[in-house]
């Protein structure tokens, strides 16, 4: 289960909104004691500026690794958006998938309203899992 | 010289658990091989069979990119960071 609060879900939704026509991204910290549960919502350059592919900015991943870290947080997922398809992972995503322990989150931009959904990967195979959204 | 090695949760279950361990070297290159060596289950995932420099990590001196400095060239010294990310990629593709 992701436990995502209304501010992360926000920064998150703008921050999607705000990359078009291009693919965006970020991250996401939560406590590493509260396994699923959003804390921090870091919104990541997208440097392949791509409608089709992601890449985190290096640099951005490393601030948001350390600020995470200063805060007693742990990086624990990534969100991008797909602008043009179901907020559900490629190939690509499956294939790029660094840890079994993240939240892959997905915000399709398909339709007027967004939809977010949220996954885990574990040795290339998906498992959608429940999206809570909180009071933050 | 010993430098401080930051790592990601995926290569923690290789060293115990640690988020960050000490290594030898002068050189990135340095650095990585005798992490290697000490956590032999990173390997594979930190450097390819040719050695080079995994494309599905980042490695980073303090606040810089080895890739953008002189990749495993890149000089390292006492009280330096090195920090070990993935490289997070995908799309829609």
């Amino acid at each position: 289960m992701l436990r995502l609060p209304h501010p992360a879900w926000l920064d998150m939704i703008a921050h999607c909104l705000a990359g078009l026509p291009e693919e965006a991204c970020g991250l996401l910290a939560g406590d590493p004691a509260t396994d699923g549960a959003v804390e921090r919502c870091y919104p990541t350059t997208n440097v392949a500026h791509s409608a089709r592919l992601y890449v985190v900015e290096p640099r951005d991943h490393l601030r948001a690794d350390r600020d995470a870290d200063s805060r007693g947080l742990q990086i624990m997922g990534v969100f991008h958006s797909h602008t043009h398809t179901d907020a559900y992972p490629s190939p690509t995503d499956v294939a790029q998938a660094p840890d079994p322990a993240w939240h892959y989150v997905l915000v399709s931009l398909r339709h007027d309203v967004p939809v977010v959904r949220s996954y885990r990967i574990l040795d290339g195979k998906i498992h959608e899992e429940q999206v809570v959204l909180e009071d933050g | 010289m010993p430098v401080e090695v930051r790592l990601p949760t995926v290569l923690r279950p290789h060293a115990a658990g640690s988020s960050a361990v000490e290594a030898q070297g002068a050189t990135i290159g340095e650095v990585l091989g005798d992490l290697t060596a000490h956590f032999p289950g990173m390997a594979g995932q930190v450097l390819t069979s040719d050695g080079s420099l995994h494309r599905f990590v980042n490695v980073y001196v303090n606040d810089d990119d080895v890739r953008y400095l002189d990749k495993l060239d890149t000089k390292v010294s006492d009280h330096d960071v090195v920090s070990i990310l993935p490289a997070v990629a995908g799309g829609a593709g």
